[in-house]
């Protein structure tokens, strides 16, 4: 009985732990007040609206959406050949492969935004917003090979050997009948990458400049400066836009199979 | 080569980096004959069947079909089918279009695609499964699919790789009468290879036994089964009572024993063997030692200890005239005997 309850009242802690911090954003972002506050000062949508109004805002998410459209597209394209010939082929150095292609999760993010900026950016007078591109894509292809590996995983190398005796080219299989059985584990990679390079902080820290900043990097700014609740708005409404995401992914991926 | 080959592998030699798996092989196959690759597995059948799929290229040799050179044709040029033995069925496309695949590509559409590839269904018994994908269909259906997608195509050979191992006893005979059936009436020309020789003597024409990336024996079921050429052939087929000849008599452990009289054996032949059904219990020049006495349904297997070394007999149940113990003379007849011409 008293088993019981404990995993009762663990299960409840976890939970408010876990759901605590987005009802509190939930919360103040329907604040009637002038400050980031909770409980809320009062009801209102107002800083709900006033996130569309702040230009600042709108470009850092276009930038974004930018870098978590084009970066994910970029790491698949460079990811799926990876995971296709080490699950193919037994390469000399596959194991090594892996591990240099998962380097970008290992090492702490902090660190690899410093790289960049000290011996890219600096020295080489990249741009800041390639430089972006560049680690945004690093950062998603370690998902992108991993997530595409494991739906590699389960279809059998045969069926291109099939469709090259039924009078298939090489390139021609892999396009037919590899890349259609695929097609899931990629969109999943595509979601997972894109959520990932989305939400990404430490990098993208030391990769701002002048009008060049990356959502959650113009949200940490904003807040230095105006204290007001559209911060907690526009975090409640990215909020709702990735559990959307990962909601229809499940529902029509089950993309928890792939990660 | 005759005129009447259709395909042909001259001394061909297959090798996986510095490792040979097939050492110059040679093999003539007839027009809408149907071959069996028989051996243990490590034998090199299956990779002789590779080269022929042009999914393998071999490093010396040539190979020849309907009278032209495909040594070098790339695989997908060779008018080649291939049944694998996993199926290997597309699993995103439904039956009809995974037997519709090769005939796309050969830019068949329309009304004339759709004709070939019912016909092709209807061959294998299928037509009402046309909309179903692989994943909801049983093995043997899935092997009606291969066989179809690869039939289609009218290759000039159709090669199945174990195309009864992955099936239970009872649809392998479906399947056999099938493959008998399909092959009949398309009269295509058929290589399967297998590591069971119940489904080569059953199926094939003409069977090359295969060991070590050699030909052991080329024959017909009969030839194999019956008169097995060498040691590994007869071993294979059930031929448990192997000696070898020295100067016309059999070299045993205890000295050369000389043959009981009947059909002379010349020179070529280095060994003689028996299978345990055609060794004569009760009467005959040797005699040895009832060690073991086992029924097995059709028959009742002695195990004797003679002179000439363990002795495997079988003899038609009912039968128990003899226990464990007992002393009897048997005979090794020549006339019963397989001549095996190698020993190694």
């Amino acid at each position: 009985m008293t088993g019981r309850l404990l995993s009762y009242v663990t299960l409840t802690l976890v939970l408010a732990f876990l759901l605590g911090p987005f009802l509190i954003i939930v919360a103040a972002a329907l604040s009637a007040g002038e400050t980031l506050a909770f409980p809320p000062q009062g009801l209102s949508l107002k800083w709900v609206f006033k996130v569309f109004e702040i230009e600042s805002f709108r470009n850092s998410f276009a930038l974004s959406m930018f870098l978590a459209v084009f970066g994910t597209l970029a790491a698949l394209i460079l990811g799926v050949p990876v995971a296709y010939a080490a699950s193919r082929y037994k390469l000399p150095f596959g194991e090594t492969l892996r591990t240099i292609v998962s380097a970008p999760i290992i090492v702490p993010g902090i660190i690899v935004g410093l790289a960049l900026l000290r011996y890219l950016v600096i020295p080489l007078d990249v741009g800041i917003g390639l430089a972006l591109f560049i680690a945004h894509t690093a950062l998603i292809l370690p998902y992108a090979v991993r997530v595409v590996s494991a739906s590699l995983e389960n279809l059998r190398s045969d069926i291109e050997e099939a469709a090259v005796i039924l009078g298939s080219s090489r390139a021609g299989a892999f396009f037919r009948v590899v890349l259609p059985n695929i097609r899931n584990g990629i969109l999943a990679a595509f979601i997972l990458g894109f959520v990932t390079s989305f939400n990404q902080v430490p990098v993208s820290l030391f990769l701002s400049g002048p009008g060049v900043r990356t959502l959650p990097i113009d949200m940490i700014w904003y807040m230095e400066i105006t204290y007001d609740p559209s911060v907690a708005a526009l975090a409640a409404l990215l909020a709702f836009l990735s559990i959307a995401i990962v909601f229809l992914a499940e529902r029509f991926l089950g993309f928890s199979r792939y990660v | 080569m005759s005129d009447l080959t259709y395909l042909s592998l001259k001394d061909v030699t297959l090798a996986y980096g510095k490792s040979v798996a097939v050492d110059r092989l040679n093999l003539d196959i007839t027009r809408g004959e149907l071959i069996a690759l028989l051996g243990p597995s490590g034998c090199g059948k299956t990779t002789t069947m590779r080269a022929i799929t042009g999914l393998m290229r071999p490093a010396a040799g040539r190979i020849t079909l309907d009278g032209a050179d495909i040594t070098y044709l790339p695989a997908n040029k060779r008018q080649v089918g291939l049944v694998f033995q996993s199926y290997a069925l597309f699993p995103h496309l439904n039956v009809f279009e995974n037997v519709a695949f090769g005939l796309r590509l050969k830019k068949l559409g329309g009304k004339a695609l759709e004709t070939k590839v019912d016909g092709g269904l209807d061959l294998v018994g299928l037509s009402h499964l046309a909309d179903r994908k692989p994943a909801e269909l049983s093995g043997g259906q899935q092997q009606r699919v291969a066989l179809a997608r690869s039939l289609v195509m009218d290759p000039k050979v159709l090669l199945l790789d174990e195309p009864l191992s992955n099936l239970d006893a009872r649809l392998r005979l479906e399947m056999r009468t099938e493959l008998q059936r399909v092959q009949r009436e398309s009269g295509v020309t058929m290589v399967f290879v297998t590591h069971d020789q119940s489904e080569a003597l059953a199926l094939a024409d003409r069977i090359v036994v295969m060991k070590d990336g050699y030909i052991e024996q080329l024959g017909t079921p009969e030839d194999v089964y019956d008169r097995p050429s060498t040691r590994f052939v007869a071993d294979f087929v059930g031929f448990e009572n192997i000696f070898p000849m020295e100067n016309g008599k059999l070299k045993t452990a205890d000295g050369e024993v000389p043959l009981s009289p009947g059909t002379p054996v010349d020179g070529t032949v280095k060994g003689l063997a028996w299978r345990p059904s055609k060794v004569a219990l009760g009467t005959g020049p040797f005699s040895g030692i009832v060690k073991g006495s086992s029924f097995a349904g059709h028959a009742r297997e002695y195990l004797l200890d003679s002179a000439l070394g363990p002795i495997k007999a079988e003899q038609p149940v009912p039968h128990d005239a003899y226990d464990i113990g007992d002393r009897i003379a048997f005979d090794l007849a020549p006339d019963h005997a397989a001549r095996l011409t190698r020993m190694e």
